[in-house]
């Protein structure tokens, strides 16, 4: 029970944190077409900035600054990068992000060098929020929880209150008409753009010093972001949602739960082992077949639902 | 003269659209534009609105705007009504009437209580998706959204396709209620009855081309072209 319950937490905490990355890459995934390679480049930028901010200013600046630096850098990619590559077609974009990966990815090596930062988290926040169990819940996590759901409430407010959330529902199905009627839809785009990776950077500060801020946290955290856009379906942000924290859920449960395949066959009254390759497959934890579900799970979506969970088109 | 276009060409990737396309339309005229599937009189609206890059002049009130962005033409004085009536499915019927307004709460000849005294259907609807909507009155919003900008020209493409008699009729009395609001219309129309009844002038298109230019009066006396680029 308190195991359910802990991951549980941790599950919904890991949840948030990929919506926070995932929900711009598919705004901008579905509105501009484009594939942000990127995305979880800026991310990693983010917590880069919020550990150097921090240790002169302190946590609660970088939790400020280190968001609005990242967005401001995501709107000079749209409007002096993307921008231009645009009239060259979708592989000239996925080149461009494929290329910015490598750009961040070896600057922040040659600044920071190779080795983890030590960004944590803020003593003021380093305490246990409760005990549950015998097991300390740390209010870091609860903090982590406060600021998802903030900026769940915020994008909801801004895409469904205002002008500009209307336009971008509008823009993320029929580009073409909302310029017609109008409305300046590349300045959409960069705030769309800008957005996203301000929500990136977010993501960045508060889960650098959750996770570790080294160089390689972008490789770790793009494919499962990936995986979650695709899942969750294109231009639905409630599917984004879903599938973040399923896939949050899916990652901290399987490590904790140590079954395997073969026991799931127990009840059935097969019992399995030996040393051909099926009992070895079956054989193997699910601790160690975890990273692989979302993966999976995304191939299957693939093959029987193209559009995903609640997508608006075809992948 | 509110639209002067000048041996206008456009094209598809490599398919050569139009080939040299010369229309005009005066302040507060109805202009329709006719001919058969495929001759590029969508392909004509959509490189006027700057949708598909135009090869040539597009004067508006005199000043270039061949090649703007969508945007620019439309807040020149623009309006665009597209054949597939692209309503935003996910936004409700008032949100989408909204959107057409250019500026937030700025209206012109046109409010939400024009649109919804002239469609009660679409009042009672205002709080409901507009993908919900029938074929009809995703017709009836996609033109009133886009009056709602106020445009002193409003391009109406193919806005009868696929509807019933009645609201056939419905569009009909639309129509005239813009113009009588004096608002210029260049119309493409397939059904010649509603086209006949309406226009001050009329156009006819053949491969991307203009292939007759004359008053309703003349279409009808001039059997040769009816049959040539109309009648199938």
């Amino acid at each position: 029970m308190e195991i359910v319950v802990g991951s549980l937490l941790n599950g919904l905490v890991y949840g948030m944190l990929l919506f926070m990355l995932a929900s711009g890459l598919t705004l901008i995934f579905s509105m501009m077409g484009v594939l942000n390679f990127a995305h979880a480049s800026i991310y990693m930028l983010g917590a880069y900035f919020a550990y150097e901010i921090s240790r002169w200013a302190g946590f609660v600046p970088a939790l400020i600054l280190a968001p609005i630096l990242c967005g401001a850098i995501g709107a000079a990619i749209e409007i002096w990068g993307l921008r231009r590559v645009h009239h060259n077609g979708h592989i000239a974009e996925l080149l461009f992000t494929f290329g910015l990966v490598f750009i961040i990815q070896r600057g922040l090596q040659m600044i920071w060098g190779m080795l983890p930062m030590p960004y944590r988290v803020p003593p003021a926040l380093d305490f246990a929020l409760f005990t549950m169990y015998g097991a300390n819940f740390p209010a870091y996590r609860g903090f982590m929880l406060l600021v998802s759901a903030g900026m769940l409430l915020a994008i909801y407010l801004l895409l469904k209150k205002t002008r500009i959330g209307l336009i971008i529902q509008a823009a993320l199905t029929h580009p073409n008409m909302v310029s017609a009627l109008g409305h300046n839809v590349p300045v959409v785009f960069t705030t769309v753009f800008a957005g996203g990776c301000l929500l990136a950077g977010l993501a960045g500060v508060i889960g650098g010093n959750y996770l570790t801020t080294e160089s390689s946290m972008a490789d770790a955290m793009g494919p499962i972001v990936f995986v979650v856009v695709v899942f969750g379906g294109l231009g639905s942000l409630g599917g984004c949602f879903v599938a973040s924290i399923i896939m949050g859920m899916i990652q901290t449960f399987a490590v904790v739960f140590d079954y395997t395949l073969g026991d799931l066959l127990v009840p059935l009254g097969v019992s399995v082992g030996g040393d051909n390759l099926l009992g070895e497959i079956l054989t193997v934890p699910m601790a160690r077949i975890g990273p692989l579900l979302p993966y999976a799970m995304m191939i299957l979506m693939l093959l029987f639902r193209p559009r995903g969970l609640l997508g608006t088109r075809d992948t | 003269m509110i639209l002067e276009v000048r041996d206008l060409h456009a094209f598809y990737g490599q398919s050569h659209i139009l080939h040299g396309v010369d229309l005009t339309v005066d302040e507060g005229e109805i202009v329709s534009l006719l001919g058969r599937n495929g001759v590029g009189r969508s392909t004509l609206c959509k490189a006027i609105m700057g949708l598909v890059p135009p090869l040539g002049s597009v004067r508006y009130r005199g000043k270039d705007i061949a090649g703007l962005r969508s945007d620019l033409v439309a807040r020149a004085g623009i309006g665009y009504v597209p054949e597939d009536r692209q309503v935003f499915p996910t936004l409700t019927v008032r949100q989408n009437l909204e959107l057409g307004l250019k500026r937030a709460g700025k209206f012109g000849r046109w409010t939400f209580d024009d649109v919804f005294r002239l469609f009660p259907n679409l009042a009672a609807r205002q709080n409901n998706p507009a993908g919900v909507l029938s074929g009809g009155e995703q017709q009836m919003l996609t033109m009133c959204r886009t009056l709602m900008g106020d445009p002193d020209l409003v391009l109406i493409d193919e806005p009868t396709e696929g509807l019933a008699p009645l609201l056939v009729e419905q569009v009909g009395v639309l129509l005239a209620e813009i113009a009588s609001r004096g608002v210029a219309i260049l119309l493409v129309e397939q059904k010649l009855t509603i086209a006949l009844k309406i226009s001050h002038r009329l156009y006819v298109m053949g491969h991307g081309k203009i292939v007759f230019e004359g008053t309703p009066e003349d279409l009808s006396a001039n059997g040769d072209i009816r049959r040539e680029w109309l009648e199938v």
